[in-house]
């Protein structure tokens, strides 16, 4: 694999994350428990949302031929997306979108502080213009999850309930491959052994606080930086990519 | 000697003249979602650069990463440059430095509060907006601090929404990135 080819696959694999992510959040929109959390959810989907476009974008432009982000994001089947499996889960209820939300937030802070510091300047200032708006994010997130968890039995089951279904996708968030091992050498990529600890020490601080019990399981499911997928992606990429495909030059 | 030093100084002030007078022209176009203010005045203009009179390369940064008006600004600075004269107007985004509310001017937050939105009362960077222990925002209605955060975010990525206690308004927040 060579230096461009990694880079491409990299930007590839943060841009598909925050673009999946935020189909899924989008999901809520009209939907939301109430209003001001309706609005509170499509504007962080539109803060990642921006973000993935951008890193899209540069995916592109490293690749070379001639591709847009558009083409990436709408001419690409599920084989060929690299985003974490738990951006594609099904939302569930308001309680697991938060839990997951949470996770992804605590994961994204460190590492997007950490890009922000890449040799390549491109993704560094991608990284330095997110790392404010995840800050709001992870407050909105970590503070729901404090409220759910010790408010009502029920809030509190639906949490514990959303954290089981989600707990096992955790883990890939920090596996890496060639890409990162031949980026990381060129200090530009982040090498995600390093945020490890600290995320696990915060998000069982998080827990703890919100009387969680982490799920015993020794099993964390990976496949994403392969591309393969839960079945949950190809019904996403159906609804996401069906205006395009059906009409391929269609403008607005 | 001394004429070529004249004629760099007088290509000089021109360019600066140019610069200036597209600034100026710049400073007519309002933000599509806060009308009041301009874009320059936004912050979000970030330089002009310019290789003749004819040719322009405007470099903007967005304020949220997804702010949906960046296109709508794009449009809006080529529409106002070749209506005025200049071709080959190039847009040029970049994310960083990251756009941040310090560079709203005074008179802005001023304009801000006119309109209805409470702007920005900290600065990034006494960090307090990271913990968020925002101080007492002022109600732009009736002035009173006896307000409470609604929810953090708002109409729009870069507002957060308040209600005050006195007249029961609620209102928008410019919240401090």
């Amino acid at each position: 694999m060579t230096s461009q080819e990694a880079l491409f696959n990299y930007s590839l694999r943060l841009g598909d994350t925050s673009i999946i992510l935020a189909q899924r959040l989008c999901e809520w929109t009209g939907h939301g428990p109430f209003l001001e959390e309706d609005l509170a959810l499509t504007n962080i989907a539109l803060d990642i949302f921006g973000r993935g476009k951008a890193l899209l974008e540069y995916a592109a432009k490293v690749e070379g031929k001639g591709r847009t982000e558009d083409d990436l994001a709408f001419f690409r089947t599920d084989r060929e997306f690299f985003n974490t499996l738990i951006t594609e889960l099904p939302n569930g209820d308001y309680a697991k979108t938060i839990i997951r939300q949470a996770m992804i937030d605590c994961f994204d802070l460190a590492f997007y502080t950490a890009l922000a510091n890449s040799k390549d300047e491109t993704l560094a200032g991608i990284a330095a213009k997110s790392i404010k708006e995840i800050t709001y994010h992870k407050r909105h997130s970590f503070s729901w999850v404090n409220r759910f968890g010790n408010g009502t039995e029920e809030s509190f089951n639906r949490l514990q309930q959303g954290l089981d279904e989600i707990w096992a996708f955790t883990g890939e968030l920090f596996e890496m491959n060639e890409t990162d091992e031949i980026l990381i050498k060129e200090g530009i990529a982040v090498d995600l052994n390093l945020l490890k600890a600290d995320w696990e020490k915060e998000i069982n601080q998080l827990l703890t606080k919100a009387n969680l019990v982490i799920p015993e399981t020794l099993f964390m499911q990976k496949g994403s930086r392969k591309g393969l997928h839960t079945e949950h992606l190809s019904y996403i990429l159906a609804e996401m990519q069906s205006l395009p495909r059906m009409h391929p030059n269609a403008k607005w | 000697m001394h004429l070529v030093n004249l004629s760099v100084l007088s290509a000089l002030v021109v360019s600066l003249k140019t610069k200036e007078n597209i600034y100026s022209l710049l400073s007519e176009i309002p933000d599509p979602e806060i009308p009041v203010i301009s874009i320059v005045e936004l912050g979000v203009i970030r330089d002009v650069k310019f290789s003749n009179n004819k040719t322009i390369e405007v470099t903007i940064t967005p304020t949220y990463s997804g702010c949906p008006a960046m296109k709508q600004m794009e449009d809006d600075v080529k529409k106002k440059l070749t209506d005025n004269g200049f071709e080959n107007v190039k847009i040029n985004t970049v994310y960083n430095p990251a756009w941040t509310t310090d560079w709203l001017s005074e008179d802005a937050k001023l304009k801000l509060q006119k309109y209805g939105i409470a702007p920005p009362e900290e600065s990034t960077s006494d960090k307090s907006f990271l913990t968020g222990k925002t101080k007492n925002i002022t109600c732009p209605r009736c002035k009173s601090t006896n307000t409470y955060l609604v929810s953090q975010f708002g109409s729009t990525a870069c507002k957060a929404l308040y209600k005050c206690n006195d007249c029961l308004e609620a209102f928008d927040y410019f919240k401090c990135i």
